[in-house]
């Protein structure tokens, strides 16, 4: 029987097993000496240690990281130049000016490029993973993409935003992201004005961000609402409220009238029940379990439990996330194993957890791609599905082949064997699975397994792997253990976290 | 290697694995195939006249093709005063047009020898000037909206759309492939998600190719479907199903590439990946779309050599794959469509190119299609901001397609009525 409680998990249920659901659930998985220390903590300071990350140091962001003016929009007078050279049919200057901007866009590419593989640098090596982890479920919730704004600063500065309230306010995150330039272009916002409203922004922040689709608002709203985002606006990297494009005429929504600005239409649906349910559902589904249809309705005691806790918190999301990392429910059975590891997950976790060099982040980012999760490329304004919308027949092949590149170094996309080499320290596994054995060698395979896998491996894979490890011969260590981990990680159950 | 067993068969009786119940160990799309949308029996068809053996192939041009110069318009003068250097003659003259409709004054790039074969043998249909309102000009944009069939690009895409249409909720493995890196937003249905693969031997576990003789334990780890004491409905279930799909859809394309094609096709990125999908369709694959694409349209400068190289590829690839399906006795039942995101400006730049613009032409070619030339060819005077205005709407084209080549319900698959063309044949 499932246990659907919100109550803490007994102390006598906290061992390592339950310390790896927390770190690979909280963040991105852990090596088992991080396991260890984990599991001494005890859960109530495991969870805190993971909440309160602003103890923990971290490499430090400048904004002058990446270069800010790749996207400087023209000058007035280089627009007037510009202009002129158009009226004047003056094809040699245009053709100059033309090049100038594809050169941008070609800088502009490759910066997004190198923030692509900062950000992923920055999961793969961070002290704070729940930090990263909810940068990247807030990337995925209020979804922008590069390919659309094509301002790579903008996305690098969303992303920081992400990042500072990663654990923060809900409400005040939605209020933040109403005047961020990446977001006020890529829904449009930056066109809506007085007498020709663009819809898209407020269509989404009811459907999406806030209140999810079909919760409690009609058109009218949106239109309403469209309204008083008018003149929400940027001027090259900062938010602008420019007054005459904004509608100054009294607004309904949901039934609320008065001359509404965004801030305004905001706090009327943050005001709104659905909204704390909303996002307890989306929450549920990244950390406890993403099965289709989850949460179910057996759990609805457990999800309108963590609604109820953000309402009385005002949208403040440590105390909900410390209620789902100490639940019973969060630690049962029926949901270790039940989640599928996104494509950031399954790179970040594979080197965190076993260890791996973590090769050329560019042919990381390029794997990622192509099992559907390019970093601040998400398909579209709904983000990425998750669950079971991750695996099909091609991103299968390319997860195991990530594995194997991880590894071994042999190249998902060629067979080219001096690719990268490097060498992988494999003792620090190798000292785990022998405090697991006793120095038996035929407990090793199962060690392993126990080791690597979020699920208990059935009696059936644990005897086709007991054969497989039998015919490497002698112990895991070197080569025989990363010939045993490329066929643990070709495991269908490999995928699961 | 036992002949004549079926092939997934085969695999099961090669695998020394406990199976432990057939439903289990049933991949998904045999499971499928008795209830969703492509019968075993693949001359049988659930839809009245519309035979389930029916074949899309969609060739992208990607980089916005200049349309003008792939159907060139030799009857206008404004062509020639637009494009002084990057002009192609009338026909008749040294490296002039091929003929196409010496009364309208349109020819084809010289280079479209393929294309002028095809139109000659009545394989090949044109549709001039197609765009869709308030055009938009950047790549990815306009792409996108291509893919959507949606102004604003948003959303899943048109192909993805069809084939969750046509399953009747049970997804069906295969039912698109994409050759190429990364899968076509086009072909992201909410259920579907295309098999994409740039290179067949890369479509399979990169860990065999490692000494240490892992194969076989890979293979039963894989191929074993839902292991014992694992619940039916579960996270795991559901991978290990995959898993097995995988490598089934593995062997599959590799033996379906292994034979040697039935003609030569030429030497070139576009002619291998038609090579391949000719390769799946002659071993009866039960896929009803696949995707080709290649890059390098986007000719703002030295637009001349690039272009026509690009022209001479298109076409002889085209004109291979459409013999090779000649010589399979597939051509009746495969429709190749052939689009790019957006035209060039008409009137050259100052680096010898075009920058980018709106309208071109698309392609259609099969055995089933209308040949000839079809819509009106944008007037070179009535310009919008220096683009053409287009005369006919993409969205008629893929509604021509669902509704008479694909037997589905285009207004159910684009959410509006496009009024459907002439474009096939009965």
């Amino acid at each position: 029987m499932t246990n659907y409680s919100t109550a803490p998990l007994a102390k006598s249920n906290w061992n390592a097993d339950a310390a790896r659901h927390l770190l690979t659930r909280a963040g991105f998985g852990g090596t088992p000496a991080q396991i260890d220390a984990l599991t001494a903590m005890g859960m109530d300071r495991a969870v805190d240690y993971l909440l309160n990350f602003d103890a923990t140091p971290a490499a430090a962001i400048n904004e002058s990281d990446f270069d800010k003016d790749v996207r400087k929009p023209l000058t007035t007078e280089a627009r007037s130049l510009v202009q002129q050279a158009r009226q004047a049919g003056n094809e040699a200057a245009l053709a100059q000016y033309q090049a100038l901007r594809n050169e941008q866009d070609g800088i502009d590419r490759k910066q997004m490029q190198e923030i692509q593989k900062w950000w992923l640098r920055r999961l793969i090596e961070t002290g704070r993973p729940l930090e990263e982890k909810m940068t990247l479920f807030w990337h995925g919730h209020f979804a922008t993409g590069y390919r659309t704004i094509e301002d790579s600063y903008h996305m690098f500065q969303q992303n920081q935003l992400f990042r500072s309230h990663a654990v923060g306010n809900f409400a005040d995150l939605v209020l933040r992201i109403l005047r961020n330039p990446a977001m006020l272009k890529y829904l449009d916002n930056d066109e809506s004005r007085k007498g020709r409203p663009n819809e898209n922004l407020a269509r989404e922040l009811m459907e999406l961000f806030v209140l999810g689709e079909g919760h409690g608002y009609t058109e009218d709203d949106i239109k309403e609402g469209a309204r008083a985002l008018t003149g929400f606006t940027f001027v090259d990297d900062e938010f602008q409220f420019a007054p005459n494009n904004h509608d100054g005429e009294s607004k309904t929504i949901l039934g609320q009238t008065g001359n509404w600005d965004g801030d305004d239409f905001a706090r009327i649906i943050l005001s709104r029940r659905e909204t704390s349910e909303f996002l307890c559902g989306k929450l549920y589904r990244f950390f406890v379990n993403d099965s289709p249809g989850m949460p179910d309705a057996k759990c609805k005691s457990f999800a309108s439990a963590l609604a109820a806790e953000l309402r009385k918190q005002q949208y403040e999301l440590k105390p909900v996330l410390r209620l789902v990392f100490r639940s019973q429910h969060f630690y049962d059975a029926a949901n270790r194993g039940s989640t599928i590891k996104s494509p950031t997950q399954l790179i970040v976790q594979t080197i965190r957890e076993l260890g791996t060099p973590p090769r050329e982040l560019a042919t990381l980012n390029a794997a990622g791609d192509l099992m559907g999760q390019s970093l601040f490329m998400p398909p579209n304004v709904k983000g990425w599905d998750g669950g079971q919308s991750w695996i099909n027949t091609s991103t299968y092949f390319v997860r195991q082949n990530l594995a194997v590149y991880l590894i071994t170094g042999l190249r998902p996309d060629a067979f080219d064997w001096d690719a990268d080499l490097a060498k992988w320290d494999t003792t620090p596994l190798e000292r785990a699975i022998a405090a697991r054995t006793n120095g038996d060698v035929s407990k090793e395979s199962d060690a392993l397994l126990d080791l690597v896998l979020a699920l208990d491996a059935t009696e059936v894979r644990r005897t086709q792997f007991r054969n497989s490890v039998k015919t490497l011969g002698g112990p895991l260590t070197q080569a025989r253990l990363v010939a045993a981990l490329c066929l643990v990680t070709a495991m269908p159950e490999y995928q699961l976290c | 290697m036992e002949t004549n067993t079926p092939l997934t068969r085969r695999i099961f009786l090669q695998q020394g694995v406990t199976l432990a119940s057939l439903v289990a160990t049933i991949p998904w799309f045999l499971e499928n195939s008795a209830m969703g949308m492509l019968s075993a029996d693949r001359r049988v068809s659930s839809l009245a006249g519309v035979p389930e053996d029916r074949i899309l192939v969609v060739v992208q041009l990607g980089g916005g093709n200049d349309g003008l110069n792939t159907i060139i318009p030799y009857g206008s003068d404004d062509y020639y005063r637009q494009r002084p250097q990057l002009g192609i003659p009338a026909p008749g003259t040294n490296n002039g047009a091929l003929e196409l409709d010496s009364k309208i004054g349109i020819g084809m790039h010289p280079n479209l020898l393929g294309f002028k074969e095809l139109m000659d043998s009545g394989r090949l249909a044109i549709v001039q000037g197609v765009g869709y309102p308030n055009p938009n000009r950047s790549h990815f944009a306009s792409m996108d909206i291509w893919h959507t069939a949606k102004a604003q690009g948003r959303g899943n895409g048109w192909i993805g759309r069809y084939v969750d249409n046509a399953c009747n909720g049970s997804p069906q493995a295969d039912a698109e492939i994409a050759i190429g890196r990364t899968a076509p937003l086009a072909m992201f249905g909410d259920l579907h998600k295309p098999v994409s693969f740039e290179n067949a031997k890369l479509f399979q576990w990169t860990g065999k190719e490692l000494p240490s003789g892992l194969d076989s334990s890979y293979e039963a780890m894989n191929r074993a479907g839902a292991l014992e004491g694992v619940a039916p409905g579960s996270q795991a279930a559901f991978l290990m199903r995959t898993a097995l799909d995988a490598q089934l859809s593995s062997d599959r394309i590799r033996i379906a590439m292994d034979k040697t094609p039935l003609v030569a096709y030429p030497n070139s990125q576009l002619a291998t990946q038609m090579k391949s999908i000719g390769a799946m369709i002659r071993d009866q694959m039960k896929t009803r779309v696949y995707y080709a694409s290649i890059s390098g349209f986007d000719t703002h400068g030295g637009q001349a050599g690039a272009h026509g190289n690009l022209m001479r590829q298109v076409g002889d690839a085209l004109l291979a794959f459409q013999n090779d399906l000649k010589a399979q006795g597939n051509e009746s039942r495969v429709v190749t469509m052939v689009f790019s995101e957006f035209g060039r400006r008409v009137k050259q730049n100052a680096s010898g190119g075009t920058d980018h613009g709106t309208a071109a032409p698309m392609f259609l070619m099969g055995g089933g299609v209308q040949a000839g030339v079809h819509g009106t060819h944008p007037s070179l005077t009535d310009l919008d901001q220096g683009d053409l205005k287009f005369t006919s709407d993409f969205r008629c084209v893929y509604a021509t397609l669902l509704d008479q080549w694909m037997g589905a319900s285009s207004k159910k698959i684009l959410g509006v009525s496009y009024p459907n063309m002439k474009l096939l044949r009965g």
